[in-house]
C-alpha cells in the first residue's frame, strides 16, 4: 500500500509502533530485565549510528574514530556528575554541555582532515579515536583528571520530576524498575535524535551534503562552501554521540577508558553500513539487529549445541563472533547497499550499465 | 585588443590582464589578456592543449593563478575558493559533464541554489516558516529552470540516465541556478547532434537576452563563429588573436595554428 496516499493508514501504523514501543520493556522485563538492558544499550547505539550515519552516510567522509565522540560525551557526563570532583551537576545541563565538547572535538578532527578522503582519512580517523582513548588511560598524573584505566565510579544517574532512575518506583501495585525508566527516556531521546536526522537529511544542509559526497568538485564549484559543510557533518555527528555518550555514563554508573576501544568504532560503523549507509530507518535497523543478534547468539549457541551434539564444543564466544562476522560477508555480497539502502546509495553502489 | 568589436562599447565584466599559470615547468598559461563586456557571447577556442580549460580553471578559482590579474566587475579577484567565485556570480560547466549523477534532475538544479539561499542547521531541524517558505522557493525555481533550459518533463529522472544532450542542458540549468552574472560553458555542443546544436544556440541566445554574460569553449567552429560576438585564440597558453569571428578566421596566426604553415584555408 502506498502510505502516501493512504495518511490514516500511516498515522494508524505510527500508533501501532508507539504502543509496541511503550509496552516492549514490560513484556522484555518477563524474560529478564538483562533483555531491558540491552535493548537500552541498543537504543545508544542506535543514536551513535545515526551520528554517524551523518558523517558517513550523508557526507560520504569515513571515520573509523567515532566512538571518541562517545567517551567525550561520557567523561564529561562522569566528571560533572561524580565525587570525582565532587560536581553533582543536573542531568539537563551537563547533557548539552557533553554535547557541545563532542561537537568541538568534532571540529578538532575534522580541520586537519579536511583535504583527505579515503583510505587517508580512515588512517587519521582510526588515530584520533585511540588518541582519545590513551589520553583518558594516561591522564591520571600529574593532575587526576580521568582516573586512568580505574575509570570513574558511581556517576549520578538521572533524576527527573522526582523520579530517581536509579531506582525502582512504586506505581500502584506496580513496580517500575530503573532500567525500564531509563528505558522512556532514552526512546524519547532516540525519537528527538531521528526526528532531527530526518529533518536535517531533507534540508538544504542535506543536499549539500549529498552533493560533496556526489562529486567534491562539482559542489564547490556551484558556490557549496565543502570545508563548512563537512566540519559541520563532524560537529553534527560528534554532538549526538556526545548526547549518547553523557546517556551511557549515566544509565552504566561506571565508565572507564576499555568501553571506548576502536572494536567500538568498527561495530557502530558496521550498523551503519549493514543497515544501510544514509537511509535513516536502515541505520536504525542496522544498530538494533547488531546490538541484539550478538546477545541471542550469546543465549542460544550453548544450548542448541549441547541439543544436536550432547556437549558444548565450541565455545560459545568463538562460535558467536564467527557467525557474526559470516553474516556480515553473506550480506555484504547479497545486499552491498545494506538492509534498506537508501536510493541514492543503492545507485551509487550499482556497477554501472554504460 | 578592441580594433575590430562591432558591439558598443559597455562595461567589461570580467577583465583578465597578463595571466600566468605553470605546474611544473610546464607553462599551461602565459600572458594572457581579455575583457569579455557585460552581455556578450564571448568565444575561446583553441587547438588541443592550447590551455583553455586551464583558464576556465584558473578563472573559476580551481586552480590558483601564478600571475597576472582577474577584475570581475571592476573588483580584482585574489585566487578566491571556487565557491567563493560561485558566490560573486560565476557560474560553469565542466567538458566532461559533471553532474550528481545519482541524484534527480531536480535535486542537482536545487542544490544550484544553494549559494543563494540561507537556511542553517537549526531552520533545517525547527523547520520554521521562513525555511519552508525558503524551500518552496527553491524548488518552484529549480522546476523553473528545467522549463528554461527545455528540460521540464524529465526532473524526476536520475541525471545520469538522461541523454547527453539533456545532460549538458542540465549543467547549465544548475549552473543558472546560482543566479550568475558571468555563465562559462566548456564545450557545450560535445557530443551533440544536429539538431541539439540548433536547440542549444536558441538556448544559449536566450541566456544571453536575459541578461548573463557568457563565455563558451567551444570546439564546434560554425558554432562559435555564428554565436559569439567576439573571439579569443588561445595556442601554447598565449592569445595569439582577438576579435570579432570573421576578422579571427581570415587571421593567418590561427589559421597556422590550426593547420600549420603553408595552409591558406580557414577553419571551419
Amino acid at each position: 500500500m502506498d502510505l502516501r496516499r493512504h495518511p490514516q493508514a500511516r498515522w494508524i501504523g505510527l500508533a501501532l509502533v508507539a504502543v509496541a514501543l511503550l509496552a516492549l520493556p514490560f513484556v522484555l522485563a518477563m524474560a529478564g530485565t538483562a533483555w531491558v538492558r540491552i535493548t537500552n544499550l541498543a537504543i545508544l547505539f542506535v543514536m551513535l549510528s545515526l551520528g554517524l550515519n551523518i558523517v558517513v552516510g550523508f557526507a560520504g567522509l569515513l571515520d573509523l574514530g567515532y566512538i571518541a565522540f562517545y567517551a567525550v560525551g561520557a567523561y564529561v557526563y562522569a566528571l560533572l556528575a561524580s565525587p570525582h570532583f565532587n560536581i553533582h551537576w543536573p542531568w539537563w545541563a551537563i547533557l548539552p554541555i557533553g554535547a557541545a565538547v563532542a561537537c568541538l572535538f568534532g571540529v578538532l578532527l575534522g580541520t586537519p582532515t579536511l583535504k583527505l578522503r579515503g583510505d587517508y582519512l580512515a588512517i587519521v580517523t582510526l588515530g584520533f579515536g585511540e588518541i582519545v582513548r590513551i589520553f583518558l588511560n594516561n591522564l591520571s598524573e600529574p593532575f587526576n583528571l580521568t582516573n586512568g584505566p580505574k575509570g570513574l565510579t558511581t556517576i549520578d544517574s538521572i533524576k527527573f520530576a522526582g523520579l530517581d532512575f536509579a531506582n525502582s518506583t512504586r506505581v500502584g501495585d506496580f513496580a517500575v524498575s530503573g532500567t525500564i525508566k531509563y528505558y522512556y527516556f532514552l526512546l524519547a531521546v532516540m525519537v528527538l535524535v531521528i526526528i532531527l536526522n530526518l529533518r536535517l537529511q531533507n534540508s538544504r544542509i542535506g543536499r549539500a551534503w549529498e552533493a560533496i559526497r556526489e562529486d567534491e568538485l562539482a559542489a564547490r564549484a556551484m558556490g557549496i562552501n565543502t570545508r563548512n559543510m563537512k566540519l559541520l557533518a563532524f560537529a553534527m555527528g560528534a554532538s549526538f554521540g556526545g548526547v549518547a555518550g553523557g546517556m551511557f555514563s549515566a544509565i552504566q554508573g561506571f565508565i572507564s577508558p576499555e568501553s571506548f576501544i576502536l572494536t567500538e568504532s568498527v561495530m557502530v560503523l558496521a550498523m551503519v553500513v549493514l543497515g544501510g549507509m544514509g537511509n535513516i530507518w536502515g541505520v536504525v535497523l542496522g544498530a538494533v539487529l547488531l546490538s541484539f543478534v550478538p546477545e541471542i547468539l550469546r543465549y542460544t549457541v550453548e544450548p542448541v549445541q549441547r541439543m544436536v551434539f550432547g556437549r558444548s564444543i565450541i565455545d560459545p564466544e568463538v562460535i558467536r563472533m564467527l557467525l557474526f562476522g559470516l553474516a556480515m560477508v553473506v550480506m555484504m555480497l547479497f545486499r552491498p547497499a545494506g538492509i534498506l539502502p537508501s536510493a541514492v546509495r543503492k545507485r551509487e553502489l550499482a556497477r554501472p550499465t554504460e | 585588443m578592441s580594433d575590430a568589436a562591432p558591439v558598443p562599447a559597455a562595461a567589461s565584466i570580467l577583465e583578465v590582464r597578463g595571466v600566468g599559470k605553470r605546474f611544473g615547468g610546464l607553462v599551461a598559461l602565459s600572458e594572457v589578456s581579455f575583457s569579455i563586456r557585460e552581455g556578450e557571447i564571448y568565444g575561446l577556442i583553441g587547438p588541443n592543449g592550447a590551455g583553455k580549460t586551464t583558464l576556465f580553471n584558473v578563472l573559476t578559482g580551481i586552480y590558483p593563478k601564478d600571475e597576472g590579474e582577474i577584475l570581475f566587475r571592476g573588483n580584482p579577484l585574489r585566487n578566491p575558493s571556487p565557491d567563493r567565485v560561485a558566490a560573486l556570480g560565476i557560474a560553469r560547466t565542466f567538458q566532461n559533464i559533471r553532474l550528481f549523477a545519482n541524484l534527480s534532475a531536480v535535486e542537482n538544479v536545487m542544490i544550484g541554489r544553494h549559494v543563494r539561499t540561507r537556511a542553517g542547521v537549526f531552520g533545517a531541524v525547527l523547520r520554521t516558516p521562513a525555511t519552508r517558505a525558503e524551500e518552496r522557493a527553491i524548488e518552484k525555481r529549480a522546476h523553473e529552470l528545467l522549463e528554461y533550459v527545455g528540460i521540464a518533463d524529465r526532473g524526476n529522472e536520475l541525471a545520469k540516465h538522461l541523454s547527453y544532450g539533456d545532460q549538458r542542458r542540465l549543467e547549465i540549468a544548475r549552473a543558472l541556478a546560482t543566479d550568475p552574472r558571468l555563465l562559462a560553458l566548456d564545450e557545450p555542443a560535445a557530443g551533440m547532434n544536429a539538431t541539439e546544436k540548433v536547440e542549444l544556440r536558441a538556448l544559449l541566445d536566450s541566456i544571453r537576452k536575459d541578461g548573463v554574460t557568457l563565455l563558451i569553449i567551444e570546439h564546434d567552429v560554425r558554432l562559435v563563429m555564428g554565436l559569439c560576438d567576439r573571439v579569443l585564440v588561445l595556442d601554447y597558453g598565449r592569445n595569439i588573436a582577438e576579435g570579432v569571428p570573421r576578422a579571427i578566421q581570415k587571421d593567418p596566426r590561427v589559421i597556422e595554428a590550426y593547420l600549420g604553415t603553408g595552409h591558406a584555408t580557414p577553419p571551419g
